[in-house]
Formats: structure tokens, C-alpha cells, sequence
């Protein structure tokens, strides 16, 4: 049994490696596709006109061998970290990256937790009273959350929140010239977090939302709650034990694919909020035509998916032994 | 007619519906009436709405006419999203066919493919794709349809397989029928229902993304769009909110329209599986 757990798991982990191998592979090719040399290319607006630095860029990339050659020098960089500098911040891709991915981890995070949270709660309150007011408050609700653009919504919660209320702050992760420790220090990070993380996590609520919804009114009408109530069972006991149990699972595994977007809506909000994670790079990367960033960033944030997908399995695994492997 | 008499039944999909003509119409008609470009500079910049008759939602950063850019915002939304899942269908139908009507290896190959594109962060990767080759119409439409392809391989390849071995399809076969022939002509016209409504839903997904990526600066630099507007607006968000807000209305409205439509073409394509049937 546990043999054929690890098995699985290592199964799945060579199919994430192997995703990488094609993403690093596509890159590789994208940039050579670009209108362009390829240093010049990679090297961004920035870096384009200093000589020193294209040479550097086309010594490490082995630019004027032959393209199999520069595929084999590309992936083995990748498989040693090795993405190149930036010319702007003088630094390596992989470093900066990594300087800033705590920011984006702790974002996503708490976008993530915030919207399953919530989202479930009123996915259980609308088809606990379905039919009546909270149910169309809730899907009214979802459906307009569902379809408001992200970077707008960041906009308009940062006006109404920083702007004209004056309750928390919209710009960066801590207060600027401040320098707290300890609690303070975790205080003032977590006021920060709020708006961010909240229209983060607010579209996938609005998901999470509906889907709950819908599972648990779906799965109301299977025959073991009939029973379950046949029996005399108190109806809020059949309402968390029996159904919202069984109507989870859907909505988890859709949580487990969300990685990506999480990733992709960072991106937005990050750029709203001056949030300083892998986000907030990949729009100065773009800004700056920064490609070697960029296809850095893009790369790392696709290892990530990859990663969170594999956790995703193993609790799974650990969680519902009923999953065929 | 069964489909299209339920559908007008339901009030709130009529709605998106009525939504959705109207935007059509003024995305066709309103440069006629609209005439020059959103791009010229009418009057003063930062005149609020409502307050000169000639240029009702006022002017922006640059005094151009905000109305006259929410105008022309609405061609390319509707232009880029719908020509972007037109392409999408054509990348994720063919693929979806293929792999649930074959099976064996050629599933497993295509499949494999297709989950790649799905682990990749996909906004990212349409990020990527429309900077390197340069922000236009045709790499944003693209770029787009890339990304959103992966799904509608997925639910086509599941009508595939619950589909291949019904009876009329193994007629078809004993017939002497071609693959083709029972791919385009049996199995395919039985399986448009769960198309069509995703691809209602594709089309306002496209629109949040294409306002997405000009909201970063990825828009066609000769277009005006509503993300390009809100983009451009957001430093002066503190002195004039509005500039921001009326473009994003205008998209909200847009993209909840669809999902109108879409969630009630798919209780009157599928009833059985709407969950607002009984009880």
C-alpha cells in the first residue's frame, strides 16, 4: 500500500519535471523567435546598447554556436539555477527571483486560505437557504465578483479603503522608514496584507462560492441523506456531517487546480498594491523588456504550479484512501 | 425550437442577452455615429462626467473623450474575445475529437500535451507570449486563445468517450462510414450543447484577460481599449476616480452578460444537469 503511494508520487514528480523540461525548452525557443538578436533580446531595453554585457550574455549562453548546442548550454544552466543577470538590478535572475518570492507565497497564501474559508462558508449558507434571500443575496453576490476584473477591483478597494477611508494601507508590504521587529513587525505586515490578499481572494471566493452551492444542492438529493433524514437525523447534523462532507471534495479538487491562476491574478494585484513579490517583478521585467526576467519569472512561477500540484496529490493520498492511483 | 423557446423563458439569461446585443450594436454602429479617433484631444483634460453636454462622461488625463473610448473599447473586446475562442475551439476540438475517438496512445499523447498547457500559469504565459512578439491585435487574440484551448479539449474529448460506442455511431461504422465522416457528422453534432455553453464562458473569460493584459501595458499601442483606459488612469485614480471606474463598469457589465447567457443556455441545453429543475 505505502510502496504503491511512493510509486505514485514519484510518478507524478518525474511528470512535473518533465513539464519543466518542456516550459524550459519553449523558452528557449521564444526567445530565438522574438524579433531580434537573441542577447539583444534578452539583455531588455536597458541593456541592449552596452557591448560588455551583450558579450557576457552571448559567452553564457554560447549565442554563436550552433542551436543545438546553445539548447544543450540553456538546459543545463536551468538544471544549475543559472538563468542569467539582469542588467538593471546587476543580479542573477534566479536570485532576485527568490528574494522576492516569500512576498508572493505569503499573498497567495493567505488569498488562497481567505477565499476557501469564505467561499465555502457561503456556498453552505446558500444552500442551507436555498430559495430564500441569503441564497440570492449570496449568488447575486458571487456572480458579480465573479465577473469584475481583478486589477479593477484592486483599484477600487485601495480608493475606498486607503483613499477615502483612510483604513489601511494600499501601497508595499510594510510601512516605509519604519523599522518594527518582532510583532510589530508582523502587525504592520498584516495590515498590509489585507486589501491585497482580500480582492485576491475575492474572485475565487465568488468560485468557491457557487461551487459549493451547487455540490452541496446536488448532493442533498442523493439517497444516503433521504435515509439520513429517514432516520430522525437532526437536520443541521445531516447538513454538515452527511452533505458538506461529501460535497467538498469537488471543491477542493478545484482549489488544487487554481495554483495557476492564484499565480497569474498575483501578477494584478502585485502590480496594484506595489506588493513586492514575483508579481510586481514580472510587470518591471515587462516594463523594462527585461525577457530574461521575464521568462525567468515565467518559469519559476510554472515550477511552483508543478510543486503545488505534487502537495496537492500526496495529502490526496493521505487524505482519501478511496483515490485510485 | 424546444432550446430556443426555454431559453426566452428565462428572464435573467434574456437580460445578458438584451446586454449583449446592445454592446454588438454599438460596437458596429458606434464609430459611425462616433466619427475620428478616440485618440484626439476635444477639449480640456479631467472634466468630470455630467458636466459638459458634449462630452457626457467627461475627458480624461489627456482631454480625450471618455465616452468616445469606451466606444471604440467595446470593438476590440468583443472582437478580440470572440475571434480568440473562435481559435480556441479550433486548436480544442479537433484535439479532443482525436484523442476520445482513437483512444490508446494517441489519447494518452494528446492528453499529456494538453495537460502541459493546463499546469502552466496561464495569464503568465499569455504575458510572455504577447511581449515577446510585441503588443497587437493579432499576438494579444493569439496569445488568448492559447491559453484557453486546454478545457475545451478536455470536455470534447469526455463526449468522445461517452459517446463513441452508443449505437448509432457503431451503425455508422458497420455502414462503412470514414472516421471523418463519423467524427464530423455523428458524434460531433451530438456533443455542440456543453461547446456552446463553454464557449459563452470562454468569450468572457477572454474579455477579463485581454482588458487584463492592456491594464499591464500589453494592449495594441494603436487600439483603445478599457483595460488601456484604466491602465492609464490609475495614477490620477486619487484626483479623478472616475476615469478608472467607468471602464471597469463597462467590462463587469460585458462579462456578466455572458455568464447570463451562458449559465442559461446551459439550463436549457442540459437540463437534466442545471440543478434548479426540481424541488
Amino acid at each position: 500500500m505505502s510502496i504503491k503511494i511512493l510509486l505514485y508520487i514519484a510518478g507524478r514528480a518525474v511528470k512535473g519535471l518533465l513539464v519543466l523540461l518542456v516550459i524550459a525548452v519553449f523558452n528557449f525557443f521564444l526567445i530565438r523567435a522574438a524579433p531580434g538578436d537573441p542577447a539583444q533580446v534578452m539583455a531588455g531595453e536597458a541593456g541592449a546598447t552596452d557591448e560588455v554585457f551583450l558579450q557576457q550574455l552571448r559567452e553564457q549562453f554560447g549565442l554563436d554556436q550552433p542551436l543545438y548546442y546553445q539548447l544543450w548550454v540553456y538546459i543545463n544552466n536551468m538544471l544549475h539555477f543559472d538563468m542569467g543577470i539582469t542588467y538593471r538590478q546587476q543580479m542573477p535572475v534566479f536570485d532576485l527571483i527568490m528574494d522576492r518570492m516569500p512576498a508572493t507565497l505569503l499573498l497567495t497564501g493567505a488569498a488562497f486560505v481567505l477565499s476557501l474559508l469564505l467561499g465555502v462558508l457561503a456556498g453552505v449558507v446558500a444552500a442551507a437557504k436555498h430559495r430564500k434571500w441569503p441564497d440570492s443575496a449570496i449568488t447575486v453576490a458571487a456572480l458579480v465578483f465573479y465577473a469584475t476584473p481583478l486589477f479593477w477591483l484592486a483599484m477600487m478597494a485601495s480608493l475606498l479603503f486607503s483613499v477615502y477611508l483612510d483604513w489601511l494601507p494600499s501601497f508595499g508590504m510594510q510601512t516605509v522608514g519604519e523599522d518594527f521587529a518582532g510583532w510589530d513587525k508582523v502587525r504592520d505586515i498584516g495590515i498590509h496584507l489585507v486589501l491585497p490578499a482580500a480582492t485576491l481572494g475575492l474572485f475565487f471566493t465568488a468560485v468557491y462560492a457557487r461551487m459549493t452551492r451547487t455540490s452541496m444542492i446536488e448532493t442533498s438529493r442523493l439517497d444516503f441523506v433521504k435515509t439520513a433524514k429517514a432516520k430522525g437525523m437532526k437536520p443541521s447534523r445531516v447538513l454538515y456531517r452527511h452533505v458538506l462532507r461529501n460535497a467538498l471534495l469537488p471543491v477542493v479538487t478545484l482549489a488544487g487546480l487554481q495554483a495557476g491562476q492564484l499565480i497569474g491574478g498575483a501578477v494584478l494585484t502585485e502590480t496594484v498594491f506595489a506588493w513586492p513579490g514575483i508579481g510586481r517583478l514580472m510587470f518591471d521585467a515587462l516594463f523594462q523588456r527585461d525577457y530574461n526576467l521575464l521568462l525567468g519569472v515565467f518559469f519559476i512561477s510554472s515550477a511552483m504550479v508543478v510543486l503545488f500540484n505534487l502537495i496537492t496529490d500526496v495529502i490526496y493520498c493521505v487524505v482519501d484512501p478511496r483515490i485510485e492511483l | 425550437m424546444n432550446i430556443i423557446k426555454t431559453l426566452s423563458q428565462n428572464k435573467v439569461a434574456m437580460v445578458g442577452f438584451a446586454v449583449l446585443v446592445m454592446l454588438i450594436l454599438v460596437a458596429v454602429l458606434g464609430p459611425y455615429v462616433y466619427e475620428g479617433t478616440p485618440w484626439k484631444m476635444v477639449q480640456r483634460p479631467f472634466i468630470p462626467p455630467f458636466e459638459n453636454s458634449s462630452y457626457l462622461l467627461g475627458t480624461d488625463i489627456l482631454g480625450r473623450d471618455v465616452l468616445a473610448g469606451l466606444i471604440y473599447g467595446t470593438r476590440i473586446s468583443l472582437l478580440v474575445s470572440f475571434v480568440s475562442t473562435v481559435i480556441a475551439l479550433l486548436i480544442g476540438i479537433p484535439l479532443g475529437a482525436y484523442a476520445g475517438y482513437f483512444g490508446g496512445w494517441v489519447d494518452e499523447v494528446l492528453m499529456r500535451f494538453t495537460e502541459i498547457f493546463q499546469t502552466v500559469p496561464s495569464f503568465a504565459l499569455a504575458i510572455v507570449l504577447v511581449a515577446i512578439f510585441e503588443p497587437s491585435v493579432y499576438s494579444i487574440t493569439g496569445a488568448i486563445a492559447l491559453v484557453s484551448w486546454p478545457p475545451v479539449a478536455r470536455l470534447v474529448r469526455g463526449e468522445f468517450l461517452r459517446l463513441r460506442n452508443q449505437e448509432y455511431v457503431l451503425a455508422a461504422k458497420l455502414n462503412g462510414q470514414s472516421n471523418r465522416n463519423i467524427i464530423l457528422k455523428e458524434i460531433l453534432p451530438n456533443s455542440l450543447s456543453p461547446i456552446i455553453v463553454l464557449a459563452s464562458l470562454m468569450v468572457a473569460t477572454a474579455i477579463l484577460l485581454e482588458s487584463s493584459l492592456a491594464f499591464l501595458g500589453l494592449g495594441d499601442p494603436e487600439i483603445m481599449s478599457w483595460g488601456y483606459m484604466i491602465g492609464s488612469s490609475r495614477t490620477v485614480i486619487r484626483q479623478a476616480w472616475w476615469l478608472s471606474f467607468i471602464p471597469g463598469v463597462a467590462i463587469a457589465v460585458t462579462v456578466l452578460a455572458l455568464n447570463l447567457l451562458g449559465e442559461g443556455l446551459n439550463d436549457a441545453l442540459n437540463p437534466k444537469l442545471s440543478g434548479k429543475r426540481e424541488s
